[in-house]
């Protein structure tokens, strides 16, 4: 057997947690070693990660990597294995976590130690999710990341927290209780849980619909989609930043990464027939949360709106079922996790020189900080999806591949470009341009220091090469998406 | 002889145990020393006795695997409770020498009750466990609300008792005999006038597992008890009622499931549901926990009500995992003392986080797993309910447990916000008792790492269950 290296991915974490658990000493020390640790952990899990692209095959549509035991006796294996689906998304894991173990490193005051553990915490749950290929194991990894979110909201959160922190985990346990119902009809249904022979399998027409919808829920939920997104506002707002942006790029993918894998995979035929729904929600999610997002005054919720907005395209992607679709709406997970992710660090910037995240609070800040205005200005246009961003790409081919299936949804989803680029434009120019004034009680309103520079230059030039280079992502994924529109095609 | 050697030892040691009391001054020091050594000498006797299956007295006394089981559960509930409460015991000035025999008496009188295989039997058992609880409740004589909480078991728990009296005496008028296989072969014949007597005894049964609507004594009994005997309320006897509740119906009551389910179907749901949603308001600990394992119950009487081997299986798997999540919380509970004064408040517990930061983390993944949330053994125990519930395609049932569970999590997650969300209090004593800080840290390790392997004890369990029937 070979080196089990997702399995080496996903727990590895959990291995600097026990480091920075048997650390002793006076506080100071513990405190640094734990910073030390944190960070060579999640560099090592990113460069392993690394080695994982480059070891994968691109040609082959299959799952790779594949790590099978048994766990539970004659109920569910621990199954592992990638494909180009969620190849991109580990990647992207590995490579935010480290970034925000920076960022939280660097503006983070209390309980440092503890964040850190968390964060790792989350780290596990979240590389689990995408690699598992046992629903059962999916779940579990689903399901737990709730406690690590639920205390990085709690305790390190803005003044609202604990209601955030509740809404948020409520709101989720109770949609992903659907999916677990789900889960165990298929199994009595199907007497398996293995993702790969359940794709294998035909699940019978008539249990499809309602196991789509316990799915559905949950996923729906997690997203958030149009009527389920009102917890996602609130988390981000009194989440502390490092944890917004683990939420906006990685936690709000896996229900994307959820609607292929398992709405598509498992369910194609109840995919079709709730196609026309899910185009609806998405619809009203764009144009809806734009608008909202236009009228905000916090920042932080304004790009919340944004993201759910953004999301919209990615179902509308996955929903028309054509390889321009999906291949974008797996684009725009990335490219909206590297951009919502600068975003939220901006105003998390922002918010440790002044304390504010009011839009009102601030003017013309390109006159004091003009690296920052920089790259605040480059991730909103990004955000709109500015050509040679990777957010045009992702917005791109989804409009494409929704086209031909249904234009007026496309037309639709298209006026949610425009309106994006109103509210980010907006709030350019209030934040950043104009004439000077801050209204602060910080002591001098620095610029970017070197650890901020680091983090976004990082989030800036991926996102550029990936807008000038599209094909390195969609290479990478372009034979299993084969595979799901083929499924998908035989279907119909 | 040889199968009854537990029974007797536990009736005999506690005897001299009580001469030994009266003889020896600062005898109360080392009982409890000697009573941990003895009960966990005897959880190996029936460790390696565990695969006998014989009936003994007449028909009347069973011992197979599932009694085995139910009594190494209970062994390791009383064992654990002894660890807890040593220094509580002593703080609160009540460790004398009859509490851990009082203790050892009830501990005798599950175990009759769980290997009875005879409605009398089953009775005296009951009845000897009960009146030790009773005492139990009771002995903090200092404390009124002890007495008060003693009193109010005794008079609901008579009158309970009397009820199952009852019904016993109706099921011995319609067919002639008190022995369980009996009662089943006449339930094969005639059916209607048997159900009377099913149902006064599992009004019985239902008050001493606190279902609803029998669970009306838990909350005022947990918290005007000692924390030591809530402890002890909360795993023992239900435990032991719960495997009662398991061969009285599948045994002699076997024919009857379509007439019972739909009744535990009921308290089920009714137990899950209020014990969710009543723990909102609760400020109190001691309060909380009763509710939480009125909710706890209902999930178990869920698994009773489907009766197929797996849901019996997940059933025996809920209450290891429900005995250990027990033992954690309230040897928390148990270490916030200051100065002498134990407090019990759920705002007490923060400041939990910062000055007992190993206290927070245990209690924290002790109430997540109280919660359900996986990957935590509470998740696991109910997921194999869930399992046994959707197989047999009793949706309702699931889709109301799924979600009382969902509302329970919010008054969990309201410990948690306490624990690690609030403002600071002053901290607590350093707690130098090993009994519980050992208690504390094995039952948080069981429950976080159950899930690298559920297997073997689902392979236990499923090899007693497949036997039942």
């Amino acid at each position: 057997m070979s080196f089990p290296i997702l399995s080496f991915l996903t727990f590895f974490p959990l291995v600097g947690v026990i480091f920075i658990l048997l650390r002793r000493g006076s506080d100071e020390v513990v405190e640094r070693s734990s910073k030390n640790i944190s960070v060579l952990v999640s560099v090592i899990n990113f460069i392993v990660s690394l080695f994982l692209w480059s070891k994968f095959d691109t040609v082959n549509s299959n799952f790779q990597f594949v790590e099978e035991t048994q766990w539970i006796k004659n109920f569910v294996s621990y199954k592992m294995g990638i494909d180009g689906i969620s190849i991109f998304l580990v990647l992207l894991t590995t490579f935010i976590s480290p970034l925000c173990i920076f960022a939280a490193i660097n503006s983070l005051k209390k309980r440092i130690k503890e964040f850190l553990i968390t964060i790792l915490i989350m780290q596990t749950f979240m590389i689990g999710v995408f690699c598992a290929l046992d629903l059962f194991l999916f779940f579990l990894f689903f399901e737990g990341g709730l406690i690590p979110m639920f205390l990085i909201i709690g305790i390190w959160g803005g003044e609202r927290r604990v209601y955030s922190a509740l809404k948020f985990f409520l709101y989720t346990f109770l949609g992903s209780i659907f999916m677990l119902i789900a889960i165990i009809a298929i199994y009595w249904n199907m007497n398996t849980l293995d993702l790969v022979k359940l794709m294998g399998l035909k699940i019978p027409e008539n249990l499809q619909y309602w196991m789509w919808f316990g799915f559905f829920i949950s996923l729906a939920v997690k997203l958030p989609m149009w009527p389920f997104h009102t917890w996602l506002p609130d988390a981000h707002v009194e989440a502390p930043t490092p944890g917004s942006v683990i939420l906006a790029a990685i936690l709000l993918k896996i229900s994307g990464y959820g609607f292929i894998r398992f709405s598509l995979g498992l369910f194609p035929i109840a995919s079709h027939y709730f196609a026309n729904f899910v185009f609806v929600l998405s619809i009203i999610a764009i144009i809806y949360a734009s608008l909202v997002a236009l009228m905000q005054t916090d920042m932080k919720k304004l790009i919340a709106y944004s993201s759910v907005a953004h999301m919209g395209y990615v179902t509308i992607g996955i929903f028309s079922f054509t390889k321009q679709g999906i291949d974008g709406a797996i684009f725009q997970m990335i490219s909206h996790g590297l951009i919502s992710s600068s975003l939220f660090l901006c105003v998390g910037v922002l918010y440790d020189r002044v304390h504010s995240r009011l839009i009102e609070d601030y003017s013309g800040i390109v006159n004091i900080m003009p690296k920052f205005a920089l790259v605040f200005v480059f991730s909103s246009l990004a955000n709109i999806g500015l050509p040679g961003t990777s957010g045009f790409v992702g917005e791109f081919l989804t409009l494409i591949g929704t086209f031909k299936v249904n234009y007026i949804v496309s037309i639709l989803a298209a006026t949610g470009v425009i309106l994006s680029a109103a509210y980010s434009l907006w709030l350019c120019k209030r934040v950043v341009f104009g004439e000077f004034k801050v209204n602060y009680q910080g002591e001098k309103l620095l610029d970017l220091d070197v650890t901020e520079i680091f983090i976004l230059f990082m989030l800036m030039i991926l996102t550029i090469v990936f807008g000038v280079y599209p094909n390195l992502i969609l290479d990478s994924i372009s034979s299993s998406v084969d595979l799901v529109v083929k499924n998908m095609r035989v279907i119909k | 002889m040889k199968n009854i050697i537990p029974e007797l030892f536990i009736l005999l040691s506690s005897f001299s145990l009580l001469i030994a009391g009266v003889f020896f001054k600062n005898f109360n020091k080392i009982i409890n020393y000697i009573i941990v050594i003895l009960l966990a000498a005897l959880i190996f006797v029936i460790y390696f006795n565990f695969t006998t299956s014989v009936t003994l007295f007449g028909n009347s006394y069973t011992i197979d695997p599932l009694s085995n089981f139910m009594k190494m559960l209970v062994l390791i509930s009383v064992l654990f409770t002894m660890l807890i409460s040593n220094s509580y015991l002593e703080r609160l000035n009540i460790a004398k020498f009859e509490y851990p025999i009082i203790l050892l008496l009830s501990t005798l009188g599950m175990f009759v009750m769980i290997s009875a295989n005879n409605l009398i039997v089953f009775y005296l058992g009951l009845e000897l466990q009960s009146l030790c609880l009773y005492v139990l409740a009771a002995i903090n004589t200092k404390s009124l609300k002890s007495s008060e909480a003693g009193l109010k078991y005794f008079v609901l728990g008579s009158l309970s008792s009397g009820l199952l009296l009852y019904g016993c005496s109706l099921v011995y008028g319609f067919t002639g005999s008190v022995d369980y296989s009996v009662i089943a072969k006449v339930a094969m014949e005639q059916s209607g006038a048997l159900k009377f007597g099913l149902v006064f005894i599992l009004c019985g049964i239902a008050f001493k597992i606190s279902a609803v609507p029998f669970h009306m004594w838990a909350p005022d009994v947990y918290e005007g008890s000692p924390t030591s005997v809530t402890t002890f309320f909360a795993m023992a006897p239900k435990v032991a009622a719960i495997a009662a509740l398991i061969k009285f119906l599948n045994v002699p009551y076997a024919n009857f499931i379509n007439e019972w389910r739909p009744i535990i179907i009921v308290l089920s749901i009714a137990s899950m549901f209020l014990g969710a949603v009543a723990a909102i308001g609760q400020s109190n600990l001691k309060r909380l926990m009763a509710y939480s394992s009125i909710g706890h119950v209902g999930f178990i009487l869920a698994g009773l009500a489907i009766a197929t081997p797996q849901s019996l299986s997940a059933v025996l798997v809920y209450i290891v995992i429900y005995v250990f999540m027990n033992i954690g919380v309230f040897a928390c509970i148990m270490s916030l003392n200051r100065n002498g004064v134990y407090f019990e408040n759920i705002s007490d517990l923060s400041g939990l986080s910062k000055h007992h930061p190993l206290i927070a983390i245990c209690l924290t993944i002790l109430t997540f797993s109280l919660a359900g949330i996986p990957p935590l053994a509470g998740f696991f125990a109910k997921f194999y309910i869930f399992l046994a519930i959707i197989q047999q395609k009793i949706y309702y049932l699931a889709v109301v447990g799924l979600l009382s569970a969902v509302i329970a999590a919010f008054y969990y997650l309201r410990i948690i916000k306490v624990i690690y969300f609030d403002a600071a209090k002053e901290s607590y004593d350093k707690n130098s008792s090993y009994g519980l800080k050992f208690s504390l840290i094995v039952s948080t390790v069981i429950i976080l790492f159950y899930f690298i392997d559920p297997s073997s004890l689902n392979i236990i369990v499923e090899n007693i269950t497949k036997n039942i029937k």
